[in-house]
């Protein structure tokens, strides 16, 4: 079968051909050497789409919220594509990717396109090549992207430097007023969202949401995270959330919009020389590390000292010693 | 490092039986590959739709219904008309052996029945990918 050379598919993406925008996405994430051009070129072309990202503990009702929200934002006229990132095992590397079940309803609208990703042992909640595969659909025409993350925890956060607008999906009977304090998870909220509010103890922790953001200091752009409750199960303040998105999308028009909008640029060229770092330093770890972890075992020397020596093989610097 | 396959198993039409392409999932999972599931009462339709977005590696199309002759078929035309041309397409499930061999005349790549045992499905993807080459 005949190998479609990436600089080609850059084009047929722009028209928002499926199978290129697909298969491009494929390679992003494998990290074909081949493709790194052409996803340069697509950083270069990207940055009309509104990002919107989800996150939330699992089972909090993300997926079924997209799948609601992708529907209404559809009735607008807007295009949208969904990227849904579930967990790669520790194990085995391999992954069930289950998201799009939840998303049946509109799995046949052509102005809606959505890939699942796994893990691949990334932490904070994201793919690594996540960011490509949003310009990738940005550059393929899609007015919204919703990046739904893997179920987090309290401190995956990555989420925030990845988004224009953060929503934070939060379910009733999880905990007290306590965990609404707590730093991480919750203070990257650009909006707050309670599910499954057809259930009874949904107020409590709508309550609480709204004390813990009463009591915090608002941010420079002067946004104030609103709290919205919402029911997939009764098409409950799904409109709402729409409007939140919407003025935070306006809100992001002046001087905040351009802070934001470098500051996720820096932290994506972070995550990328991280990458490449990482990239070079691996193959290096493969030819060290079992000498390495032999004299750790026998408690003949420190993870400190050992890693120093490694990261000095790395950057040339045990040549001058 | 090798990139995990990726594999969307797919339940097509009034078929509720989950309980094989669930294990089958389970076992590709553990065997390092990324598992797409479909969920159940898919239209072929949807199920293309999802395997091109999805750009999986295999196809593989759970059925324990005796619906095979007509949605394979299907799926193969709709590929076509996608402009699909290097997705490895498996079956899997309980089918007559007369309809096995007009399957994989029409194109589909391997027909799992009841009786194959775990490993053996997994041999028999990294096969097919393998012999697909890169893409």
């Amino acid at each position: 079968m005949a190998y479609t050379p990436s600089a080609e598919l850059v084009g047929r993406v722009e028209k928002g051909e499926t199978f290129a925008v697909a298969r491009l996405i494929s390679r992003a994430e494998a990290g074909v050497p081949e493709a790194r051009a052409a996803i340069g070129e697509i950083y270069r072309k990207a940055g009309r789409a509104h990002v919107v990202g989800i996150t939330g503990v699992p089972g909090s009702g993300k997926s079924t919220l997209v799948g609601v929200l992708v529907k209404k934002l559809r009735a607008t006229g807007a295009t949208i594509a969904v990227v849904a990132i579930d967990p790669s095992s520790p194990y085995s590397g391999g992954s069930i990717l289950g998201d799009r079940i939840r998303m049946a309803d509109v799995a046949l609208d052509p102005g809606v396109f959505i890939r699942s990703m796994a893990t691949r042992g990334a932490v904070g909640g994201m793919a690594h090549a996540a960011l490509d595969v949003v310009d990738i659909l940005d550059v393929a025409g899609f007015d919204w992207i919703v990046l739904e993350t893997v179920g987090v925890g309290q401190d995956e956060v990555e989420i925030a430097h990845a988004s224009h607008t953060t929503v934070v999906v939060s379910a009733p009977g999880l905990g007290d007023e306590v965990q609404a304090i707590k730093a991480g998870i919750l203070e990257i909220a650009d909006i707050h969202v309670v599910s499954k509010c057809d259930r009874s103890d949904a107020n409590r922790t709508l309550t609480d949401l709204k004390m813990m953001l009463k009591e915090a200091m608002p941010g420079d752009s002067g946004w104030r995270p609103p709290v919205v409750g919402v029911s997939a199960l009764n098409d409950q303040g799904l409109d709402t959330l729409l409007e939140a998105a919407a003025r935070h999308r306006k809100a992001l028009d002046g001087p905040a919009g351009e802070r934001r909008r470098r500051h996720i640029a820096a932290f994506r060229l972070a995550k990328t020389a991280e990458t490449l770092v990482l990239e070079r330093l691996k193959p290096l770890m493969a030819t060290c590390s079992a000498d390495a972890a032999q004299k750790l075992s026998a408690r003949h020397s420190d993870p400190y000292s050992e890693a120093d020596r490694l990261v000095g093989e790395f950057t040339g610097e045990n040549d001058h010693d | 490092m090798a990139q995990p396959i990726r594999v969307l198993l797919a339940k097509v039409g009034l078929d509720g039986h989950d309980r094989g392409v669930k294990v089958v999932a389970r076992t590709l999972r553990d065997a390092g590959m990324d598992v797409v599931y479909s969920g159940l009462h898919r239209s072929p339709e949807e199920v293309v739709t999802a395997a091109v977005q999805e750009d999986v590696d295999v196809l593989g199309v759970s059925l324990l219904s005796g619906v095979q002759m007509t949605v394979f078929p299907k799926i193969f035309a709709l590929l076509k008309e996608k402009g699909v041309e290097d997705m490895v397409v498996v079956a899997g499930g309980v089918m007559p052996d007369d309809d096995v061999v007009e399957l994989k005349k029409m194109g589909v790549a391997e027909v799992m029945l009841q009786d194959t045992p775990p490993n053996a499905i997994v041999e028999t993807l990294t096969r097919l990918v393998t012999e697909r080459g890169a893409r």
